[in-house]
């Protein structure tokens, strides 16, 4: 319809969906991904890994494939002399005291291999298949050794993964009071035993991970392009760990990247290797990893073992909570591997409960199999499925409803800030209101009825709920850094205003599908009233952004949002003195709103474009009081995690026929804080419930006894299609964070963290009449099938 | 080594490949176009799909010299020439169905394929089944099949533009 009001800017700020400016170079096919760069000379590495999960290398030849078409150069472990290992970013001490065994991660393997896919040379050649075809004639012999897995690493003799680490085991590590916690058991009516396994997982972002290496001898800079979410964080632990490069001589770029959930977090091998191989050549390196490269060597999450067991008072009161895990760190220690199964996860174990007493205690251990580290929510979703299976299993025990005991155990909105016996507090919740809101928009009063119509087809219906917290926002350096962060947690934002009033923002956080470049410039429309297509966001290039940490633990918007409204308050702060000094007014009586500044009670105004030519071209202007120019960064160091949760409810149907569980409907409610972009917010919701569902339905990583990945292609591990899948309802219940400028608490990982539980108690719901108490993620048809069909033998023979 | 000749987004092209080539190397490596991707190496993703004679195809199981003579469409070349989106990318947008990018110059020209092969209309299921051959990690599908539903009312003329045909 024609209004006649041309060029209405539509609003871009806080609360509107505004659609993306990424969409339209992704839509034509101009997105700028690492492998659709090339640069002038470029060479193509492919490495030689690995085929045994454990071996030791007794001799390696390369002079055949040295000899084939288009081999420029080929290194294995023992040319790499001088440099180090792959770090490892947290320490975590044991029980007693001591550190947790921290085994080097070399380059190329020295001497052993430790899993499948394990590097143990590069070959460089002119074209990747020249290089492909030349690392097929690097001859390697192998002593193979006994593989090593979760259910052999701990038992006494077993085979050992690092010479010098006893046992294979990394760390020991507890939480919490454990006297509380036995005296709590102690007086208990009901004690709930749950023996629990969540599922090891492949991230299988669609972007393969790819990396080029470049140098220029006549200046001694080096560049790495990789598939990064955070480029800063590669280029302090390649550059002072690895390679021993100062920052000034090392640029490292992460374009466009493809999806990263975690895997694209951690300093990988590859990305040191072709930045050290490129210095040695002299020519730019590109690596770029095919698929079946990615589920060998992409890191893994999740793969844990737990007992928990929960102590109950008559009520149902949860009077304490005793938790021991088995978390499997892989062959090597990624870049955060060690924090995932700690501080990312025991500290979660309280969830939305006043539990008074909680004791964990994590045992780390080292296997044959590749580095596992954090995958969207890492520790969050496996504490969130620990407890809430617990609660749905301590509902059926003591015969309390399980919507009823959740009430009678939440925290209460007068309880915040809420400490918890785990070390964190909560600053804000409605868990009441978010589990109505829940129950209403998913019917929970009509599904008896729907249960009853299914069955009338032959078909097993159940419901299932939970009802979690998580803690993101990652994280305050201080309190990180007692707990052995080796780094800051903070974030940083440049605000660039131009001399005719557009605005260019950079940030250290990192988009790789989250949207960045669109709901950041809606914090600029919003503060400074710039208009939305005057607002550009750059990130992803150490050598146009400050010192950031990147993106990952849902953090960008409340911790490096938080770092541009500091920014645009200095913005606004230095511009009301200019602002000041053209209206001859004095500063404190300077307003601004809405992009504009005037003089209170009067109508003396200066656009915020004026103030800032004004400051460029500083010639009537306050020059021995105020410097010229328009441009602040500000670094945020947050005081608190934040505290996103909420209600998922999930409804499958089961074919008794198959065993096969179909999705027919997901509910979530959340509580994200404040909502800048709803719609991006919907998308990312879907998309991590999307990812819950693959873990509780369809994916698992499967290692055979001999260490082999035996779910290494896209035809063996089931990633989740859109058939797999049910419409996913969304909504929001907001309460404010309380500590951060713009209340926001994190949406990235709330649908892969909240859903895993619900799936699966609706899965335990569907199969009541089966007397089954937990199904083990995910629930293939194989395995409801044989509860079925074992339950019916069970009964005939009865 | 073989030549092969064909037209890509209506303009013709004569290139030496290797009798191993891959189309999608063709068009990355050879002629420069970047949209097309590879996302895995057994034909199950879909990153790689483009149109070849009007159909739908993965260009990573398909050998370069095997489409000598016949005229490939990629997502560069599915928008008019004077810019304005295919409405399959309109709705893309416009719903919310791409987050990191990667996944989606297949999906669409998959989505545009299906949607074109069925003037009588898919429904939600279907077009989940269309899907099939097309992963996607970042959304969950579940803005991708919104906005097929929205194109195809587009594409087979039953509404203006897919904003329209929002509910």
């Amino acid at each position: 319809m024609d209004t006649g009001v041309e060029n209405a800017t539509p609003f871009a700020g806080i609360g509107a969906s505004v659609k993306r400016k990424e969409d339209l170079r992704f839509l034509s096919g101009r997105g700028h991904y690492t492998d659709d760069i090339s640069r002038p000379g470029q060479t193509h590495c492919w490495f030689v890994r690995s085929p045994h999960a454990h071996a030791r290398i007794a001799s390696l030849d390369t002079a055949a494939a040295a000899g084939m078409p288009g081999v420029v150069a080929i290194f294995t472990g023992a040319d790499m002399t001088g440099i180090g290992g792959v770090p490892c970013g947290w320490l975590i001490h044991n029980k007693d005291g001591t550190p947790m065994r921290e085994p080097p991660h070399p380059v190329l393997a020295q001497g052993k291999a430790r899993f499948v896919g394990d590097a143990v040379a590069m070959v460089i050649a002119e074209t990747r298949q020249q290089a492909r075809d030349a690392a097929e004639a690097v001859t390697v012999e192998y002593d193979v050794l006994p593989a090593v897995g979760m259910d052999n690493a701990l038992t006494p003799g077993a085979a050992l993964v690092h010479d010098d680490v006893p046992g294979n085991l990394c760390y020991d590590w507890h939480i919490g009071d454990e006297a509380a916690m036995r005296a709590a058991f102690s007086g208990a009516k009901h004690i709930v035993t749950l023996e629990l396994t969540n599922n090891r997982l492949i991230p299988n972002a669609m972007e393969p991970r790819s990396a080029i290496g470049d140098y220029d001898p006549t200046t001694g800079d080096h560049t790495l392009y990789t598939t990064s979410q955070n480029p800063h964080v590669i280029r302090l632990l390649m550059g002072a760990f690895v390679l021993n490069i100062p920052e000034h001589k090392l640029r490292v770029v992460a374009p466009d990247v493809g999806g990263g959930f975690g895997s694209k977090i951690f300093h990988y091998i590859e990305e040191a290797a072709v930045t050290w191989a490129a210095a040695r050549i002299a020519r730019p390196i590109k690596w770029t990893a095919d698929r079946t490269e990615s589920f060998m060597t992409d890191a893994h999450g999740r793969d844990h073992v737990s007992v928990a067991k929960l102590a109950l008072d008559e009520h149902g009161t949860f009077l304490g909570l005793h938790v021991a895990t088995r978390a499997n760190m892989g062959a090597y220690l990624s870049t955060f591997a060690t924090s995932v199964p700690t501080y990312l996860y025991a500290t979660l174990l309280a969830g939305v409960y006043t539990t008074p007493a909680i004791y964990a205690e994590v045992k780390a251990v080292f296997t044959t199999t590749v580095p596992v580290d954090a995958y969207r929510g890492a520790g969050r979703p496996e504490a969130t499925f620990l407890l809430e299976r617990l609660v749905d299993v301590a509902a059926r025990d003591t015969g309390i409803d399980k919507l009823e005991i959740r009430r009678r155990n939440f925290i209460k909105p007068d309880q915040f800030p809420y400490q918890t016996p785990v070390a964190l507090e909560y600053d804000s919740g409605d868990y009441f209101s978010t589990l109505e809101m829940g129950l209403k928009a998913a019917d929970w009063a009509g599904f008896e009825a729907r249960r009853a119509a299914a069955r009338a087809q032959g078909k097993l219906r159940g419901i299932g709920i939970s009802t979690y917290l998580e803690a993101c926002g990652i994280a305050p350096s201080a309190v990180v850094g007692a707990l052995g962060a080796r780094a800051g947690l903070y974030e940083v934002g440049t605000i660039r205003v131009h001399p005719t009033g557009s605005v260019t923002v950079l940030t250290g956080t990192h988009s790789h599908g989250q949207g960045h470049e669109t709901t950041l410039a809606q914090l600029v429309c919003d503060q400074l009233g710039v208009p939305f297509d005057k607002v550009d966001i750059v990130h992803g290039d150490t050598a146009k952004i400050p010192f950031g940490m990147g993106t990952y633990g849902s953090r960008s918007l409340a911790v490096g949002g938080s770092a541009m409204v500091k920014a645009m308050d200095k913005i606004i702060a230095k511009a009301k003195r200019i602002a000041a000094h053209l209206m001859e007014a004095s500063v404190e009586d300077v307003e601004f709103a809405n992009g504009e500044f005037r003089v209170a009670g009067t109508d003396k105004t200066k656009a915020f474009a004026e103030i800032a030519l004004t400051a460029y071209v500083p010639h009537n202007y306050p020059i021995d009081e105020i410097e010229p120019g328009l441009e602040e960064t500000a670094f945020y160091d947050p005081k608190n995690f934040t505290y996103p949760g909420g209600c998922h409810i999930a409804e499958v149907e089961i074919e008794p026929e198959t065993g096969h569980v179909r999705m027919v409907n997901f509910t979530a409610v959340d509580d994200v804080g404040r909502v800048i972009n709803p719609m991006i917010v919907e998308g990312q919701v879907q998309g991590g419930v999307a990812q819950g569902i693959g873990q509780a339905l369809l994916e698992a990583c499967v290692y055979g006894s001999d260490g082999q990945l035996l779910s290494g292609s896209l035809m063996d591990y089931t990633m989740p299609r859109a058939d797999d899948l049910a419409p996913v309802s969304v909504a929001t219940h907001t309460t404010l964070c309380t500590h951060n400028p713009l209340g926001v608490k994190g949406c990235g990982e709330v649908g892969a963290i909240g859903s895993p539980p619900a799936v699966i108690n609706a899965v335990v719901d569907a199969l009541k009449e089966y007397d089954v108490r937990h199904v083990d993620m995910p629930a293939t048809p194989a395995k409801i099938w044989s509860i079925i069909h074992g339950s019916a033998q069970r009964a005939a023979a009865e | 080594m073989p030549q092969v000749t064909l037209t890509v987004n209506g303009k013709q092209h004569s290139v030496e490949v290797e009798g191993r080539t891959l189309l999608v190397e063709l068009l990355r490596e050879k002629l420069r176009l970047t949209g097309t991707h590879v996302g895995c190496d057994t034909s199950q993703c879909g990153a790689c799909v483009v149109h070849v004679d009007g159909n739908s195809l993965k260009s990573c199981t398909t050998l370069a010299v095997a489409v000598d003579g016949c005229s490939v469409t990629t997502i560069e070349g599915l928008a008019a020439a004077d810019g304005t989106l295919h409405p399959m990318q309109e709705a893309f947008r416009e719903y919310h169905a791409l987050q990191c990018g990667f996944c989606t110059p297949g999906m669409v020209m998959s989505a545009v394929d299906l949607v074109q092969k069925h003037p009588e209309g898919l429904s939600e299921q279907e077009i989940r089944e269309g899907l099939e051959g097309n992963l996607c990690r970042c959304t969950g599908y579940h803005n991708i099949v919104k906005a097929i539903d929205a194109a195809q009312e587009v594409m087979h003329g039953r509404r203006a533009s897919v904003a329209a045909a929002a509910e």
